[in-house]
């Protein structure tokens, strides 16, 4: 088996291992590894698109969460803002309708004062005429006790009507 | 330019190595019949031991002790025009003994059938040291690929583990940077089995090669008839593959001037002789590389007996050198085993690529 010349039982025994590797290797081995290193680049890549998506969906809804903060902030203010207004207005309408009722109660008052004060002038108004005529008539009592006093008078009284 | 240059150095290597293989083999033949005496008598014939290391053999020989030989036998399978099939184990035709008038001459390298005093030389189907390697390297190969792709299936999208993390690696490597590279995006998945499949096949029959006892040891990628076969596979591949544009390549170059297609077709001439030194390149490269580097190691520690065989302390002393040099040189083959694998590799996926370039 001279080095340089190819021996054909070497070339027999060698096409026939190397097709059998060949074979086998293509059918049970690299097909297998092939695709797992292929598999797992593409989720690999998969997990890295996701983590660059879930990046993006939390970057938004950040933006969403400041939006909506923003909003609520304001609608706070807003509502804040309306609440004092309401409240300005009902203590405004509250005094105004104080005020109208107070009106009201002292006009009542004043009435009742009035009525009562005329009743009270009225009824002093009375007593005075009551008093005066027992008055005059306890004077008139006393001075008609003799008859000169009686003739006196009237004739004073005969003399205040002429002169009218 | 790198290629040119490449090959200017292969060549002056093949001339060197037929040089070196001439002077062997007249030398050889000469010291042939004294082999035996020599052994005896103590001294150290440095050709014989190299060949018998990086040359076939119908047994696995693995040391000699006092002149007796240890070897594993192997099975020897035969076909005789005169008297059919036959199989039998070498260790028949051992120490030049004869078995159903077969023998083994060993001038020739080759058993030899004795019929009526006439030599036949019969077909010679023989599972040799060589074609042994090849089936060992076979089933570490099926094994080693095979418990991968399990392991890939069993750990889908997990971290690579054991020897799948330390191989995949290289399977990326040959297929992002060689195969993708070499043949383009869209066709490289039909190649990529092939070319996964020879490079493995030739970096685990280099790495075998380099260790020195049993499994190992044989010189599978530095034989010429296995890396012709490897060879023959690439081309009839890069042939079969061929597009309508790779042939227009060969037959009518474009921008090459008239004149020289017609009326000699010069450039078709050489670009079809083209076809066929590509896989001759390719077979020379790997079987030139590691038979050197076989040869070499080898060289460095015949050295050690050959100064032993002169005088003791010559012997001793010449062996720190050698063996420091083989270590060398051990480191130097295994990362050739890589580099030639890849480049074997590189190329066919090379011709894959131009036989399936699309014009452009």
């Amino acid at each position: 088996m001279g080095l340089v010349t190819p021996d054909y039982g070497t070339i027999f025994w060698m096409v026939l291992s190397f097709s059998i590797v060949l074979f086998v290797l293509g059918k049970f081995a690299w097909p297998a590894i092939l695709n797992g290193l292929k598999e797992r680049e593409a989720s690999i890549s998969e997990a890295l698109q996701s983590a660059e998506k879930a990046k993006e969906e939390m970057q938004k809804l950040k933006a969403d969460n400041e939006r909506i903060m923003r909003k609520a902030r304001e609608d706070r203010d807003e509502l804040l803002k309306e609440a004092r207004d309401i409240k300005n207005k009902m203590i405004e309408s509250a005094k105004a309708e104080a005020q109208k009722e107070a009106a009201i109660m002292i006009e009542a008052a004043k009435q009742v004062i009035n009525s009562e004060k005329i009743s009270a002038i009225n009824e002093i108004k009375m007593q005075v005429a009551n008093l005066s005529i027992e008055i005059s008539e306890k004077i008139l009592k006393k001075e008609l006790t003799g008859d000169k006093n009686q003739e006196e008078l009237i004739n004073k009284m005969l003399n205040d009507f002429k002169l009218n | 330019m790198k290629f040119k240059t490449k090959t200017i150095n292969l060549f002056a290597l093949i001339a060197l190595l037929f040089l070196f293989l001439l002077s062997f083999q007249s030398f050889a033949e000469e010291h042939n019949q004294k082999e035996h005496q020599e052994a005896t008598e103590g001294k150290f014939d440095a050709g014989s031991f190299i060949f018998e290391h990086i040359g076939d053999g119908h047994d696995w020989h693995i040391l000699t002790v006092n002149g007796h030989h240890i070897s594993i036998p192997l099975p020897i399978i035969l076909y005789s025009e005169n008297s059919g099939f036959h199989v039998f184990w070498s260790s028949k035709l051992a120490h030049g003994d004869s078995y159903k008038g077969f023998w083994l001459d060993h001038e020739k390298g080759k058993i030899v059938e004795d019929v009526n005093g006439q030599e036949y030389l019969p077909w010679d189907f023989s599972i040799t040291k060589n074609v042994m390697a090849i089936f060992i390297s076979m089933a570490l190969l099926f094994w080693i690929f095979i418990s991968i792709g399990k392991s890939y299936k069993k750990n889908v999208g997990k971290a690579p583990k054991g020897m799948q993390s330390l191989l995949e690696p290289i399977v990326l490597f040959i297929r992002d940077d060689l195969a993708k590279e070499a043949i383009g995006e869209k066709k490289y998945e039909r190649y990529l089995p092939f070319l996964l499949t020879i490079f493995f096949f030739i970096l685990i029959n280099n790495l075998l090669g380099l260790i020195p006892i049993f499994p190992g040891g044989a010189n599978v990628t530095g034989n010429i008839a296995v890396t012709m076969v490897l060879a023959l596979f690439t081309f009839t591949i890069t042939t079969f593959s061929g597009n309508k544009n790779y042939w227009k390549h060969i037959f009518n170059a474009p921008g090459v001037p008239w004149w020289l297609k017609i009326p000699i077709p010069l450039m078709p001439i050489i670009e079809i002789i083209g076809m066929f030194t590509k896989p001759f390149v390719l077979m020379v490269r790997l079987f030139a590389n590691i038979l050197a580097g076989h040869i070499i190691a080898m060289g460095f520690f015949s050295l050690i007996f050959i100064f032993g065989a002169m005088h003791m302390i010559a012997g001793y002393g010449i062996s720190v050198v050698s063996v420091a040099f083989a270590i060398f040189m051990t480191f130097l083959e295994l990362l050739v085993a890589f580099i030639q694998a890849y480049v074997f590799t590189l190329l066919s996926a090379l011709y894959f690529g131009m036989a399936t370039e699309e014009h452009h």
